[in-house]
């Protein structure tokens, strides 16, 4: 309920506009790989899919910020339904509740540059969506592009400001038997790019 | 639920119209389906869309007519905005434009306060944008990035408040029949755009202003402005004005409107862009209807303000 009401109120701000150019929103399970530079980028995406999806559709995010005070923790846990994993190191395999949550055949929101960035272009992916994709062979990984949520409300500071955002989803994709991490995190980085709305 | 006759006819006469060009549209669609067709028939199903909103909001009141503009603002300004490129120390300026200069602009017009609505933007909020942007100490492009911005509030907010600023008007003889006034201009204005975008696909030959607007031609534009000058002159009667004055008047909002329309076209070359966005589905954004109602409100408002309200 709050998360449909925080959608609306997105949706006024930024139009939350998705373009399927690579694939059609269609009720099978995907991994949506995401450039992240705004905390709004999750709430965005899951805005822009139909309402039958979003209710299959989860963030993975970062146990270390979410988990900081009660208004995170409930919002990560009862509205957003994320899936929280460890950045700290601490486990074994951090990315156990990711690979729980796809056996339950949810789809799920991922970020693979680990964390947000500066705006334009991405940081190097990490290697835990390659663990992902190695882990979950059958499962489509789908690049998204979010255009422009960073003006919308960068980095330090606390109130969004109405701008058109579009995301633009790419074709699926899916780990080649026998590919290596690096030239898999490339193919990945440059779907991921190549959706970038010309300047 | 206070609705002239008047404007009941009037919308009547558009869902005729309306109809009209759906079944245009769907011959054409028929005989020879193309790009240019399909693009007609995303803005005729626009059309009946924004017609039914605008019946809707007529028959709500005069408040749901000030609330609409709001809106339209709104959604105007957002769409201007993301066109431009914002630092982040416009943060504050941007957020006080959308957030509080906008409301106030349209609660002032909701209380007829003439004297604050008429200067509000044009001083209190040009004045407090720079400040604003100066105090986040970013001197990068800064008289650039403050033309931006009040530029913006300028079109999208002022101009476009002048519409439902008809509501405030007094003038004899014409008590309680200021929403016709408000529809008589939009129905200029954008038959205006209407007209001279069927003129143009039918006689158009030379272009207007090739590097400004290529899509603009003479034809279209003597066209359009002529009948719609004609259409202004046949409405006389839900106004406050002779037959003629009535013509004169949308002579005057179609010139004006077409000159606007030119100006944000101006704004779009340079940006690199052709629409300001994807809101209606065939027309663009919303201030791609809206450019020219932006600059012929006001002069409207104030032309009619100046010789016929008390």
């Amino acid at each position: 309920m709050i998360a449909w009401i925080l959608s609306f109120g997105l949706r006024l701000l930024t139009g939350a506009h998705g373009r399927w150019s690579g694939c059609a929103p269609e009720p099978v399970q995907r991994i949506y790989c995401v450039n992240h530079t705004s905390h709004l980028d999750f709430l965005l995406l899951w805005t822009a899919l139909p309402g039958a999806l979003r209710r299959t559709t989860r963030p993975v995010a970062a146990a270390d910020y979410w988990n900081a005070g009660p208004v995170r923790r409930y919002l990560i846990h009862h509205v957003f339904r994320g899936v929280l994993v460890d950045r700290m190191g601490k486990l074994a395999q951090p990315l156990e509740p990711v690979f729980t949550a796809l056996a339950q055949g949810e789809s799920l929101i991922f970020f693979p540059e680990g964390t947000r960035g500066p705006g334009e272009g991405l940081l190097p992916l990490k290697s835990g969506i390659f663990h992902v994709a190695r882990e979950c062979p059958g499962v489509d990984l789908v690049p998204v592009w979010i255009d422009n949520s960073y003006r919308v409300m960068p980095k330090g500071v606390f109130f969004p400001i109405p701008l058109l955002c579009s995301m633009t989803f790419g074709a699926p994709l899916r780990l080649l038997g026998g590919e290596e991490r690096d030239s898999f995190l490339l193919r990945l980085r440059i779907a991921m790019l190549e959706l970038q709305p010309p300047q | 639920m206070n609705v002239p006759h008047e404007a009941v006819l009037i919308f009547a006469g558009l869902g005729v119209a309306l109809l009209v060009a759906s079944v245009v549209g769907y011959v054409l669609h028929r005989r020879a389906a193309g790009a240019a067709v399909d693009n007609l028939n995303a803005r005729i199903r626009a059309w009946w869309v924004m017609i039914a909103i605008s019946g809707g909001v007529l028959v709500a009141g005069n408040g749901a007519i000030v609330a609409l503009f709001g809106l339209l603002s709104f959604l105007a300004l957002r769409e201007f905005v993301t066109q431009t490129p914002v630092r982040r120390a416009d943060h504050t300026a941007l957020f006080v434009s959308f957030f509080l200069a906008l409301p106030v602009q349209y609660v002032l017009i909701g209380v007829e306060w003439y004297g604050l609505f008429a200067i509000f933007i044009p001083v209190y909020a040009f004045l407090t944008i720079p400040i604003l942007s100066a105090v986040f100490a970013d001197a990068q492009k800064f008289l650039q990035r403050t033309a931006e911005t009040q530029w913006g509030l300028m079109s999208c907010v002022y101009g476009l408040s002048h519409v439902p600023a008809l509501l405030t008007l007094h003038i004899p003889g014409y008590q309680g029949r200021g929403a016709l006034l408000v529809v008589f201009l939009m129905l200029v204005v954008q038959a205006s755009d209407v007209l001279q975008y069927i003129w143009g696909k039918l006689l158009g030959r030379h272009k207007i202003a090739p590097r400004v607007s290529p899509s603009k031609t003479v034809e279209g534009f003597v066209g359009g402005v002529l009948s719609a000058t004609l259409l202004g002159a046949a409405l006389w009667q839900i106004t406050p004005f002779s037959p003629v004055g009535a013509g004169a008047m949308a002579l005057l909002i179609t010139l004006v409107g077409f000159l606007g329309g030119l100006v944000m076209s101006a704004i779009k070359r340079d940006r690199g862009i052709k629409d300001w966005g994807q809101l209606l589905e065939g027309h663009g954004g919303m201030l791609d209807r809206l450019d020219s109602v932006c600059f012929s409100a006001p002069i409207f408002f104030h032309v009619t303000r100046y010789y016929f309200a008390v």
